[in-house]
């Protein structure tokens, strides 16, 4: 007899509906809203680990590790600042508001930094006395929702970032929600408690390039010419955006690329508005480079920097320094897999927690709820981050060093090859094992 | 009386000497000359002095003030008063775009009109204006209160928060979330106290207020559309 049994397939799963996507349209459906999430873009990008070092042999010599000085030194702001900001390591602490962050966690982030001799940075929600009394270095943002934005504050900064723009969310204001919004929080934004905190997404008086010019002008004459004035903006187009910010008159500017986190907003916005860091860094170069103005106007890179090789291929495309943020949290004790049952009862698990406007951070750093801050101390913390900024910079040191460097900015594009077709595109540097990288000029492609 | 030449000085010379200015000074009167629509005159000032402006100013003119008393005699640019502390900025003529923008405190009086996104983001500010005032004023207004003697033009108080709006005569539209409010005892002393410190004479009763309707304070996705 023969067996009339039909074969069945294996169940498939489709590659257009995933689990995640369809995880997305069961909420959306369940709830009529949007996803709002902390963090920056999740999705896999061409990044800096795309990227290799070719180090040294005979055509170049390396510097002795343990003997041969590589330093590490900056100055920001020596175009028209009287008193520009010199940091010891290029790395730098990004913009995060009091009230995304609570109070212990900002205090830990101006003590590690001071530590290792960098800046920290104010963000949407004013300067904290915590913040200041901590940090050496503060650089204070001026936002279009100039929340707690005040002409005392701005003079005891550092310096001031005017922000345009940040790489999550080009284009994009921002939103805190009211369970985050405690007495202090809304006393320094001067609204009522527990209502949700918009941020809009343009300065309110001014529009354009052109304005910008007149915006450096005031905050200048304010603080009597005395701090370097940064514009920050998101990796949108940034040959355009870096030379209208160096024509209206920055000192520094900050370019966020779209792994750069936020404290809150839409899914949508994070993962599919903006550039990956990998693919701005050069053109932003290009601009500083066509004007004349590279390394008199400062670069600084952020989105998704982890590591000191990361900071070295930074360095090495052309940029002055770096800023992070999301590694600091982590450094800080964001997302630590100690806290693994608690993450779980919020429906996440380490190292995927993202809902920081929520304020139930079970590592008491995104949240304003005084038990779960209570956990968090700010002393450790900021060790904790010296020590990360430290690793970083020897790291950084150590690949200067093997590629002939004896400082940080010595590094430069000729001493990377890319692993793919896209980086080689986006960096502007050879696919490994060829000297060709697509649209290298004379080469037909 | 202090007279100092903007044209002469150039705007560095101008605001460093006023900004040197202490609590104490007793230069406590100044007249800048040949303002020629210059930017960021006297912005960034904090000491109780009395500054006049003689001619047009551009944008960013008493910026961040805290405690002076500005006087411009003529018409004002963009985002003039943007940030104001405290203190008091006169404005004989027209204001542009931006006045006040963010203002925590302090007063502004526009003699004439005032341009679009009057009091925009104000925080505190209190605003009077004796003619009219464009689109989108208001928008974001936090706190403070925002009195205009004419005519308020599109969207007024779009997305408010607890700001007050006190106007005598017609809005053109109002912005998402603001709605016409009654106009109680304790309103009609505000708007007093307001007029009487602008030195304008006009009768409270003659005014309607507007505010937030709250509705938009925490996000509802039934009010999308408002967005």
């Amino acid at each position: 007899m023969t067996d009339n049994k039909i074969p069945t397939t294996t169940p498939r799963q489709s590659a257009t509906f995933t689990a995640d996507v369809n995880s997305d349209i069961r909420r959306a459906a369940a709830t009529g809203i949007y996803d709002i999430r902390g963090g920056g873009a999740k999705r896999k990008v061409p990044s800096f680990d795309d990227l290799l070092f070719m180090g040294a042999s005979i055509s170049r010599y390396p510097l002795e590790g343990y003997r041969e000085k590589c330093e590490t030194n900056v100055t920001i702001g020596g175009l028209n600042a009287s008193n520009p900001i010199e940091l010891d390591i290029p790395i730098t602490i990004a913009g995060m508001s009091f009230g995304a962050l609570s109070g212990p966690a900002k205090e830990a982030l101006g003590r590690g930094a001071s530590m290792a001799g960098t800046s920290t940075t104010t963000g949407d929600g004013g300067m904290t006395p915590e913040e200041r009394g901590h940090s050496n270095k503060l650089v204070y943002q001026y936002l279009p929702s100039r929340y707690g934005m005040n002409p005392d504050d701005l003079r005891k900064a550092d310096a001031i970032e005017i922000v345009v723009g940040q790489g999550a969310k080009p284009g994009g204001g921002g939103m805190l929600l009211g369970q985050k919004i405690s007495d202090r929080v809304a006393h320094m934004r001067n609204l009522p408690k527990g209502i949700d905190q918009r941020s809009a997404c343009r300065h309110p008086d001014w529009t354009g390039p052109d304005d910008l010019e007149i915006k450096i002008l005031e905050l200048r004459e304010i603080t009597g010419w005395k701090v370097p004035i940064y514009v920050k903006v998101a990796g949108a187009r940034p040959y355009y955006d870096v030379t209208l910010a160096i024509k209206a008159g920055a000192d520094a500017i900050v370019l966020d690329g779209m792994q750069g986190g936020t404290a809150a907003t839409q899914d949508v916005f994070i993962e599919h508005v903006g550039q990956p860091t990998l693919a701005i860094i050069r053109p932003a170069v290009q601009a500083l480079q066509d004007l004349g103005m590279h390394r008199k106007v400062q670069l600084i890179l952020s989105g998704g920097i982890r590591s000191g090789a990361d900071v070295a291929k930074a360095m090495a495309l052309g940029a002055d320094a770096v800023a992070i943020g999301t590694a600091a949290l982590i450094a800080l004790g964001d997302n630590d897999p100690k806290y693994e049952a608690e993450y779980n009862k919020l429906g996440t698990t380490a190292g995927a927690y993202d809902d920081w406007h929520e304020g139930r951070d079970p590592a008491g750093i995104t949240t304003q709820d005084p038990e779960l801050m209570a956990r968090f101390d700010p002393i450790e913390g900021g060790r904790r981050l010296r020590n990360y900024l430290k690793v970083m910079t020897l790291e950084a040191q150590t690949i200067a060093r093997a590629c002939g460097k004896n400082h940080l900015h010595n590094l430069e594009p000729e001493d990377l090859v890319a692993l793919t077709m896209e980086a080689a595109a986006m960096a502007k540097v050879p696919l490994c094992g060829t000297d060709w990288y697509p649209g290298k000029p004379g080469t037909g492609f | 009386m202090q007279t100092i030449d903007l044209s002469e000085l150039g705007l560095r010379e101008v605001n460093k000497m006023l900004h040197a200015q202490a609590a104490d000074t007793n230069q406590t009167s100044w007249t800048i000359e040949n303002a020629k629509g210059s930017h960021a005159i006297a912005c960034g000032l904090d000491a109780p002095i009395e500054v006049t402006v003689k001619g047009s100013t551009g944008y960013y003119c008493g910026g961040m003030n805290q405690q002076a008393t500005i006087r411009i005699d003529g018409s004002a640019g963009p985002g003039t008063g943007e940030n104001i502390m405290s203190g008091s900025i006169i404005i004989e003529g027209d204001a542009s775009q931006y006045l006040g923008a963010t203002g925590h405190g302090g007063l502004i009086v526009v003699k004439g009109n005032a341009s679009s996104r009057c009091g925009i983001s104000m925080k505190g500010v209190n605003i009077v204006v004796q003619g009219n005032i464009g689109h989108m004023s208001a928008f974001m207004g936090q706190s403070g209160n925002l009195v205009v003697c004419g005519d308020a033009g599109d969207a007024l108080g779009d997305s408010c928060y607890e700001a007050r709006f006190f106007v005598r005569g017609s809005v053109k539209s109002l912005g998402a979330d603001c709605e016409k409010k009654e106009m109680r005892p304790e309103h009609i002393e505000i708007l007093q106290g307001l007029l009487d410190e602008a030195g304008i004479d006009a009768n409270p009763s003659d005014f309607t207020r507007y505010g937030s309707a709250r509705t938009l304070y925490n996000f509802d996705v039934d009010n999308a559309g408002a967005y």
